[in-house]
């Protein structure tokens, strides 16, 4: 039995090793930072929006749990950031995101007791209620919130007391790509281990699951948690990068759209939330600089499409261009590693 | 306090005139509809044309919107809707958000993203005073023509050859289909003619409701209220949900005006959470 667990714990080891794609991957994002200079408001809104859509792959894609109601996380946070910045509770920036996203994971915590029960049906209704809820709450305490016309006001103190946020989005983007790198190692890790292995197992049978020993509901719950928490960290960069937030941060449409996303980029594969993303967000500037009053007509087309044309073969060319980004790559790097094995030679 | 009580039960009646047909899709398909108020939308602006820029009666335009949204249902559901039912969830809701969008953005397109208001005849406006109870005319004929509706609903259901090839279909799909039911042709006629139903309570509840292209955005919780709470075995579960939502909404916004609706979508997460199945279903293992 001991090889073949070996064998096993390898093929996961090797499994869980950073691949040269991704590797150049994220090298190209941060290259952006010096590439792309103009774009970088368009890129930090599609940073935040990679870290949304990342905390919606975590449940939706490894617990299989669909929400319409991520809003509701993303949404509180982001209330929860300005209001400490606006009355000068917490100063430093980092703080402050670390505790917008506890929140948010708190609120998670509490709300998944309420998700877990039921149906896909119920699930969805009670998500969607939560979030909608929250939305009432915020337009209703407008002496809080600010309501319809949004919290304003928010001053964000500079990073670490250095790195002050200016107009072009220069630090706001910087700060937006290394938080969102840093939580997508974390959710790497989560996924890669044993716990995101046992999750993978209740997606795929929960009553299986359960008889092979999996505390279902305990890894639900925790899983619901930390996807709350991404949520809540996405929806705080998003208020202190803007300096603004408004209710539309708890909107339907928000939770939509994040579905939308995801779903361009394929489900269950971390790189899925990240690409959507950029895919989504070239588009919507695309179709909004044509038709900037009805974006949202083409928005809805594109999913009716999706749907009927079927996501399985949408994921399709998907892992046919993983293949080919991977053999490219790889070839790319096998020839400086030549060349780097032959100089140290001549030296 | 009555008065209350009877733009309520106005109120809730006119919302399961909506929703009916959204329970019993689910109820047969198991398919999630979040676009059933855009058909309802439909039925609204249908009756805008016809009554205000084209002189139609009032009394007129209303069987025609349950006629245009009707065939308009059932146009989709052969062409559409069909793809999607053997579908995941997931897939259910993408595609129907999807046609939401898609309604939204093409109602304001054509018709201009302002509130639009139905001309109703001077019969119809004013009130009754009975007992001290002030009964506006036109929520007293919201309330008759509702009622008759549910009640010859009932009646189909109940009594014609194509209820119980409903109710046998909802009950199990399979031993249905076994008996040479065809499933298929009558979950079609139902999901057109309960469009047709969302489309004539679009149509009557423009005036109390309001009518603007984020209808099916604002309403669809609504529905989905009155159909988790209400369940989806039956007619009688969705009505006395609809009846109570109704009520309970009216009231709520009455009395404690700083709440909202944030009480409904309390009272429905607590009801979710206690019976799961819906209040008033029954407790059939499906």
């Amino acid at each position: 039995m001991a090889p073949l667990a070996d064998d096993v714990a390898g093929y996961l080891k090797r499994r869980a090793r950073w691949s040269a794609v991704e590797i150049a991957f994220w090298v190209f994002a941060f290259a952006t930072i010096w590439l792309l200079p103009s774009k970088h408001l368009i890129l930090t809104e599609t940073a935040i929006l990679a870290l949304f859509a990342l905390s919606l792959d975590l449940i939706l894609g490894y617990a299989g749990i669909i929400s319409l109601g991520q809003a509701a996380f993303f949404g509180v946070a982001g209330y929860f950031s300005g209001l400490v910045a606006k009355y000068g509770i917490i100063n430093e920036p980092v703080v402050a995101l670390l505790c917008s996203g506890l929140v948010a994971a708190a609120l998670g915590f509490v709300t998944s007791f309420l998700v877990l029960r039921g149906s896909d049906l119920t699930r969805l209704m009670v998500t969607l209620g939560i979030s909608l809820m929250l939305g009432e709450l915020a337009n209703r305490y407008s002496n809080i919130t600010g309501g319809a016309d949004g919290l304003q006001g928010v001053t964000i103190a500079p990073i670490f007391g250095k790195f002050q946020f200016d107009l072009y989005g220069h630090t706001g983007y910087v700060y937006c790509l290394t938080v969102l790198f840093i939580c997508f190692v974390i959710a790497r890790r989560i996924v890669y281990s044993p716990f995101g292995l046992s999750l993978r197992a209740v997606k795929g049978n929960a009553l299986r699951g359960d008889a092979i020993g999996i505390p279902v509901k305990w890894r639900l719950v925790a899983m619901y948690t930390v996807s709350a928490g991404f949520a809540g960290i996405a929806g705080a960069l998003l208020t202190q990068t803007t300096a603004f937030c408004s209710l539309d941060v708890l909107s339907l449409n928000r939770s939509a759209d994040l579905l939308l996303v995801l779903i361009i980029g394929g489900t269950g594969y971390l790189y899925g939330g990240l690409i959507g993303a950029v895919i989504y967000k070239f588009m919507q500037d695309w179709i909004s600089t044509m038709t900037p009053q009805y974006w949202q007509f083409w928005i809805g087309l594109i999913l009716v499409v999706i749907v009927l044309v079927g996501r399985e073969r949408i994921g399709a060319w998907n892992e046919g261009v993983r293949a080919a980004l991977a053999r490219l790559v790889a070839h790319l790097v096998a020839r400086p590693a030549v060349l780097g094995s032959a100089a140290p030679d001549r030296n | 306090m009555l008065t209350i009580l009877f733009d309520g039960i106005a109120y809730g009646m006119l919302l399961f005139v909506l929703a009916c047909g959204l329970s019993v899709t689910l109820g047969l398909m198991n398919f999630i509809n979040l676009a059933h108020g855009a058909f309802a939308m439909a039925g609204g602006y249908c009756t805008v044309v016809l009554v205000n820029r084209l002189g139609v009666p009032f009394a007129l335009g209303l069987p025609i919107a349950f006629v245009v949204t009707a065939v308009l249902g059932g146009l989709l559901e052969r062409t559409l809707y069909v793809h999607v039912y053997a579908k995941p969830h997931l897939d259910q809701v993408l595609f129907t958000i999807g046609l939401v969008f898609m309604s939204v953005a093409a109602t304001d397109y054509v018709m201009g993203s302002s509130q639009q208001f139905v001309q109703i005849p001077d019969a119809l406006q004013g009130q009754f005073d009975v007992f001290g109870i002030g009964m506006g005319k036109y929520r007293l004929l919201i309330i008759v023509i509702c009622g008759l509706l549910t009640l010859a609903l009932q009646l189909i259901l109940s009594k014609t050859r194509f209820g119980s090839r409903l109710r046998a279909a909802v009950d199990d799909q399979r031993v249905a289909r076994g008996l040479g039911i065809n499933v298929g042709a009558v979950f079609g006629i139902t999901f057109a003619v309960g469009s047709g139903l969302a489309g004539l309570g679009g149509a009557l509840g423009a005036e109390i409701l309001g009518l603007d292209p984020t209808f099916p955005l604002q309403y669809m919780i609504y529905f989905l209220i009155v159909v988790t709470v209400g369940g989806t075995s039956s007619i009688t579960g969705p009505f006395l949900a609809s009846i109570l939502l109704g009520v309970g909404d009216v009231a709520g916004k009455y009395y404690v005006p700083t709440l909202g609706a944030f009480a409904i979508y309390a009272i429905m997460i607590a009801v979710l959470i206690w019976r799961p199945q819906g209040l008033f279903a029954r407790s059939t293992a499906r």
